[in-house]
């Protein structure tokens, strides 16, 4: 039994058709779990399906064993899920130390110490606190969506195409952190345009394709697997 | 030299002192239109007749402590009613939200769709303010009428142009540095400020953030409703009142928001500003203030006046069309409309 685990999930937005059909997807603490597959096979749609923001026909989704299907993304957030999305994930009008503030919105109590660990898994953000998000690189801006979603000290952190638009050097940069956060026993949950460098730092892959789960197993495994490289990896 | 005092005395008393009292009430005037637009995404057109409103609370309150004989002494009494007429404002304006823009909210309405519900609001409010105060001018200041006057100020620097300040410029002026000092405070160092900001900013991400967009919405009409009746009230001590005006003001509020920048309070303030004084100093006579800088045959016969003071909200209409065509998104970067 997974620590966060969707499974069976079939729905779509609103009353449209069915996106994701029969869709299970899963991830331990510590473990950092990586959705790939082609344009348009649902990955985000998934990730989206599990933090609740579209209506589930069938399937359930539960957190460390608590059905957590019809909660609201609110929340999700309060019972440990943060989500960083693929776009317009900063409030570019603020400054960075204001965007970390507001991250950790919900919480009442002193947060400072939360602030300092961003601030050590990402020194660039503490020289440029003052500065407004808006101004800051593409790199850099991701660096504070993903800081933003671990200042309510979440134990599943989901990422929606986290490296999208950001140079090699950079996204290596991200992913080497993203290690670092799960190795603090915060399970990872991400969606990845790239496949190979996603998988090679995942603990487990689900390839999607039509909203359905076509290969699963290890990152390791599915780099392995000559069918996955093949259809998937580009040879 | 006596001459350059004397012109900038003339200069002091018809344009720069007028102009801070009214930049301040068009300032407070588009915060409480740039605020709205930036956090229920919409122009809120009933903003002009909300201080109208504001004000004949204030008003009302004002006399009946008149009437009662409490004063504020050489301060108006408008000032000590003017908290009864913030909240009286306040409730109308959550009232309004809930009978009103609540349901479009929920249905997701377009801008434009809120922005003419806002329309039908501003008739409500129109035919509200003038069935019960009754559509003619209205006075209600007392106190000191003048800080200095005219005559004062030429026996004290021995100028033959007088600047005179009255009370009414003068309260405007601080209240507005108070209020909106308070205003930058609150949206920059409070939680709840903050929260506003970004909701303001990205919504999505807030909602994601846990913040409640109830309260912030219900924060925002609070804050709008209090600035509308601030710079009602103060427009009111200032001229007079007369529930036409304030319908009228909402295009030079309007101007102003957009000016700054629409959804950016600094730019709201600055806008107000930019405003007021385009609007005095193109309407101004300069033909005096000639008459001590020029040769005396140097001096034109007519009123050297580029615009009659009729034509004022023009000067505001032409400087909104030029800034939406050359920058929209105003002098310090807000939304584009």
């Amino acid at each position: 039994m997974s620590y966060l685990i969707g499974e069976n999930m079939t729905g779509g937005y609103g009353k449209g058709a069915d996106i994701l059909h029969d869709c299970t997807i899963g991830v331990e603490k510590g473990e950092i779990a990586v959705i790939v597959g082609p344009n348009g096979a649902g990955k985000s749609t998934a990730m989206k399906a599990i933090f609740g923001m579209l209506n589930l026909r069938k399937g359930a989704v539960r957190l460390d064993g608590q059905d957590i299907t019809h909660m609201s993304p609110q929340d999700k957030v309060r019972a440990g899920m943060g989500f960083v999305p693929q776009n317009h994930n900063v409030f570019t009008g603020m400054t960075v130390q204001e965007n970390l503030e507001m991250g950790a919105y919900i919480r009442d109590d002193d947060f400072s110490g939360t602030m300092e660990q961003v601030f050590e898994l990402f020194p660039i953000l503490k020289e440029k606190r003052r500065q407004a998000a808006g101004e800051l690189s593409g790199g850099q801006r991701q660096q504070v969506a993903v800081g933003r979603a671990l200042m309510t000290s979440p134990k599943l952190l989901m990422l929606d195409e986290p490296t999208a638009g950001v140079s090699p050097i950079v996204m290596d940069e991200l992913f080497d952190r993203i290690i670092e956060v799960a190795r603090t026993g915060i399970a990872i949950l991400m969606v990845e345009q790239n496949a190979r460098q996603a998988l090679n730092i995942a603990d487990k892959g689900y390839v999607l394709v039509q909203g359905r789960n076509r290969f699963t197993d290890t990152g390791a495994a599915l780099l392995a697997n000559p069918e996955v490289r093949k259809s998937f990896l580009g040879g | 030299m006596t001459d350059l005092l004397n012109a900038l005395a003339l200069m002091g008393n018809y344009v720069i002192v007028p102009g801070l009292a009214y930049g301040s009430q068009l300032a407070l005037g588009a915060l409480g239109v740039t605020l709205i637009y930036s956090i229920l995404r919409f122009s809120n057109f009933a903003h002009g007749d909300t201080m109208a409103f504001g004000a004949m609370l204030t008003i009302l309150v004002t006399w009946w402590f008149q009437s009662m004989g409490i004063t504020a002494g050489p301060l108006p009494t408008a000032l000590l009613a003017l908290p009864f007429g913030i909240i009286g404002t306040v409730a109308f304006a959550l009232i309004t939200d809930r009978v009103v823009y609540r349901y479009y909210r929920r249905v997701k309405a377009a801008s434009i769709v809120t922005m003419m519900a806002s329309v039908g609001v501003m008739f409500v409010m129109n035919g509200m303010v003038r069935v019960i105060i009754g559509p003619q001018e209205q006075r209600f200041a007392d106190g000191a009428r003048f800080i200095i006057k005219a005559r004062e100020f030429k026996e004290m620097t021995g100028l033959s142009e007088g600047v005179s300040i009255r009370t009414t410029q003068a309260i405007t002026v601080v209240v507005a540095l108070i209020v909106v000092a308070l205003l930058f405070w609150f949206l920059q160092k409070s939680r709840t400020g903050k929260a506003m900001r970004a909701y303001a900013d990205n919504e999505d991400l807030a909602l994601l953030s846990g913040i409640n967009p109830d309260k912030v919405v219900l924060v925002a009409w609070i804050i709008a409703a209090t600035l509308a009746t601030i710079a009602g009230t103060l427009y009111g001590l200032d001229k007079s009142f007369k529930p036409f005006t304030y319908f009228q003001l909402l295009l030079p509020i309007f101007a102003s928001a957009i000016v700054g920048g629409i959804g950016n309070p600094v730019g709201a303030v600055a806008g107000g500003f930019v405003i007021a004084f385009s609007e005095m100093s193109f309407t101004y006579a300069y033909k005096r203030f000639a008459g001590y800088l020029l040769p005396p045959d140097w001096v034109p016969d007519g009123l050297l006046q580029l615009l009659g003071t009729d034509y004022k909200f023009a000067v505001s209409f032409v400087i909104l069309v030029l800034v939406l065509l050359v920058r929209p998104t105003g002098i310090f970067r807000g939304k584009v409309l």
